[in-house]
């Protein structure tokens, strides 16, 4: 299957093309912050940008591209939006245990201990 | 007019992609430490699938997209492999 780009109508590629380049200039942003963040725990956040709307942003780009160019409807990369979100908050939730259970098991004083506080024993709740 | 439109925005969004990964590929060799250098080989993994995207677009044809759906599989496995070993030690107990 293939789409042509000079098929598609100006409006369409107008539209297209904002949703590109919003997509890439997120993951973009999201990069620098995972360059210039100071700890791990706040440069963790930061490439969700381009995972989220970077991603969704470049797959509406590229569904606008080959719906106007092909002239059917093309709604397939739609699955890579839908794998990426909701793959990613598993990983970097995993990731972000990780790093605490190395940070901990090394006494690092950044992180919370897991000493239970006054207000857990209150509960009765185990922290978890 | 149109295509035009198309392969300019494409090309500016494919440098900017280009840029993004540089930076990944910097947070990945200064580290400081392996959680960083995971988080940055995530980020380098989505970078690419980005990329892919946009490669997809610009010839039109719908090869890509199937290339970018691997890309992002295998980024999800390989990040979540290595997050177990950071924790465990070890891939498989």
């Amino acid at each position: 299957m293939t789409a042509h780009l000079a098929d598609v109508p100006l409006w369409a590629a107008i539209l297209a093309s904002a949703f590109l380049l919003i997509g890439a200039g997120l993951a973009l942003v999201g990069t620098i912050g995972l360059v210039r963040l100071p700890t791990f725990y706040q440069r963790i956040h930061a490439p969700t940008l381009g995972t989220s709307w970077g991603a969704g942003g470049m797959v509406m780009a590229s569904m606008i591209i080959f719906t106007a160019g092909s002239g059917r409807l093309v709604l397939h990369e739609i699955l890579v939006g839908i794998f990426v979100t909701v793959t990613t908050p598993v990983t970097l939730m995993m990731l972000g245990r990780a790093a605490l259970y190395r940070d901990r098991s090394e006494n690092n004083p950044e992180v919370p201990p897991i000493v239970p506080t006054a207000e857990d024993e209150a509960d009765g709740q185990p922290r978890g | 007019m149109s295509e035009t439109i198309i392969l300019g925005a494409v090309w500016t969004a494919q440098a900017a992609l280009v840029l993004a990964m540089c930076l990944c590929a910097w947070r990945m060799i200064a580290g400081p430490r392996a959680q960083d250098r995971v988080l940055a080989l995530d980020a380098l993994y989505a970078c690419a699938m980005l990329q892919l995207l946009a490669f997809g677009i610009r010839t039109g044809r719908a090869l890509y997209f199937e290339a970018a759906l691997i890309i992002a599989m295998l980024g999800f496995v390989a990040t979540v492999t290595l997050a177990k070993f950071l924790m465990r030690g070890e891939v498989i107990e």
